[in-house]
């Protein structure tokens, strides 16, 4: 039999590993409105990670012997608050002594008085570090891994698995742009006017990007990451909230939502990409879906129908609303391409419109512009163009030439099941071809 | 991942709606769900007295009226909640401002199969 003092101590054990897994669980939900508060408070998001990261190694020491507080959310922020009242006093002080020494010294941004400043609204905080964290100023590779670290509260590790880069690497991507922050001297705020529009739509690039690479990952074994997509649908609906009269906000998350509702479908048994018109329909999740159309109503009626996130939402939606593929309104997506294409002109949207004029139109028309697109440099190495045109040829029973376009669509992709569908749509034009 | 959140009825009956203040302190609960990204769904059930059962045996089936008598295992409502883990589930609940009651989290999953 064990002695009393073992199961105390095994006990002690127990309560302590809950005590961490319950940390872990309310720091992430509570640390990106502890930066975003501490960020104004001192004006930097290193230091208010740093501050945010004392209160949760305090958290960590404190809580597995006292239990965890009442109000954990309040006690970190006490708890980080209280530091950041001495840091900025003691740059104050330092402050003076260089002024005593005749130097010149960027003031203080946290001049306010403490208390008021840290209990302001929490919401225009955290657009404040949304803003800040996707600083145009920024890569977009350093706005991903910041936005995902500080607002996601994701850690570096996971940040690199998901991006299955060294966590060496985003690291120093997250402190460069930290460092970078800084010295260009970005300020916390929520900006207004034509500024606005500007980071707007650099905060929603970034939501994007998040979103799109686990939805279609550019490399690796995995053809979808759900994950990385759940992260990106949050902060599209914490951004949703935050700015609820924001149409090209809302057109994003409609877009996300509607595109999400596909992740169960769109791959197969074995770990398979199946794409959009292949996809057993009944798998689709109706919630998202919902979900999205109503968001995408809210866009339209804020007026926001013509805006580049919208117009891409309203594309997805005639997917969503057909119950077969076969009842998908080509030529409406064809219209809704014309004018993305007015908007925001790209080859890859060009593409998209010739695969959209193809279905409503017939593959004819569709490999014609396909192949006005062929000479495009910047198409040169993406693969989705040999895969389009290769579908179309193979339409249209020209089984040879597609079997070459998707079999050098399969050299481009990096992502291992993307290039295995490729190489099976190759094989399958090759076995048309001779029997035809 | 995606869990499912149901509200007990227990020991208080549908019948007895809640106070003005439950319902405002409720709603600001909620509302911190929904800015979090947490919510996906929500729905409260009208009282089991108005629901019915339908019981399978074989190629039998049974209607049942409601109200059924095992009050403590009703569902008197339900969230959908998009969350990182179970254990982020189980921190926001704790949050919520009931004085009785039991909640039950279950995982939905969603990627395996429809």
């Amino acid at each position: 039999m064990r002695s009393p003092s073992t199961r105390a101590r095994e006990g002690a054990v127990a309560v302590a590993a809950d005590a961490h897994r319950a940390i872990e669980a309310i720091w992430r939900i509570e640390s990106a409105r502890l930066i975003a508060g501490l960020a104004r408070l001192v004006g930097d998001i290193g230091t208010a990670e740093e501050l945010a990261q004392d209160a949760l190694v305090a958290a960590l020491e404190q809580w597995p012997s006292s239990g965890v507080p009442e109000k954990p959310g309040a006690w970190l922020m006490a708890t980080a608050k209280h530091r950041a009242t001495d840091l900025i006093r003691r740059r104050k002080t330092l402050e003076r002594k260089y002024e005593e020494l005749g130097r010149d010294v960027q003031r203080d941004p946290g001049d306010k008085d403490l208390d008021t400043a840290i209990d302001e609204d929490v919401g225009d905080d955290l657009l404040g570090l949304i803003f800040m964290a996707c600083h145009p100023i920024l890569s977009k590779e350093a706005r991903v891994a910041l936005t995902l670290r500080v607002l996601g509260g994701l850690t570096t590790e996971e940040i690199a698995r998901a991006f299955l880069v060294p966590v060496s690497s985003i690291a120093q991507r997250i402190v460069r742009a930290k460092r970078t922050l800084t010295e260009a001297h970005v300020r916390f705020e929520v900006p207004g006017g034509p500024e606005r529009v500007a980071r707007l739509a650099s905060v929603l690039e970034v939501i994007y990007l998040i979103f799109n690479e686990g939805y279609a990952a550019t490399a690796g074994e995995e053809w979808i990451r759900p994950a990385l997509c759940e992260e990106a649908l949050r902060l599209g609906r914490i951004l949703a909230e935050l700015c609820p009269t924001e149409p090209e906000v809302l057109g994003l998350v409609a877009l996300m939502e509607i595109h999400a509702s596909r992740l169960r479908a769109r791959v197969g048994p074995s770990g398979e990409p199946v794409l959009l018109l292949d996809q057993d329909r009944a798998r689709w999740d109706r919630l998202l879906i919902r979900r999205g159309l109503a968001a995408l109503e809210r866009a339209e009626r804020l007026g926001g129908a013509m805006g580049p996130y919208a117009l891409q939402a309203a594309i997805a939606a005639c997917h969503a609303r057909a119950t077969t593929a076969a009842e998908t309104d080509w030529p409406r997506i064809v219209a809704l391409y014309d004018a993305v294409a007015q908007l925001a002109p790209s080859p890859v949207i060009e593409l998209n419109r010739a695969v959209a004029v193809g279905m409503a139109f017939g593959p004819a028309a569709g490999l014609d512009l396909v192949d006005a697109l062929v000479p495009e440099p910047s198409l040169k190495s993406y693969h989705l163009l040999p895969a389009v045109r290769g579908d179309l040829l193979r339409k249209l029973g020209r089984s040879e030439e597609a079997r070459a376009e998707f079999e050098r669509a399969a050299s481009l992709t990096e992502n291992a099941r993307e290039r295995e569908l490729l190489h099976r749509r190759a094989a399958e034009c090759a076995a048309e071809g001779m029997s035809g | 991942m995606r869990v499912l959140v149901l509200a007990k009825e227990g020991n208080q009956s549908a019948a007895t709606p809640p106070t003005a203040e439950a319902m405002a302190e409720y709603q600001k609960f909620n509302e911190e769900l929904v800015k979090a990204g947490v919510v996906v769904e929500a729905g409260r059930l009208s009282p089991s007295s108005q629901g019915r059962r339908v019981q399978f045996d074989g190629t039998k089936r049974t209607v049942i009226d409601g109200p059924f008598a095992e009050t403590k295992e009703l569902v008197a409502g339900y969230w959908l909640w998009q969350v990182r883990s179970m254990d982020e589930a189980i921190e926001w609940l704790k949050r919520a401002p009931y004085d009785g009651g039991t909640f039950e989290i279950r995982e939905v999953s969603q990627y395996e199969g429809a």
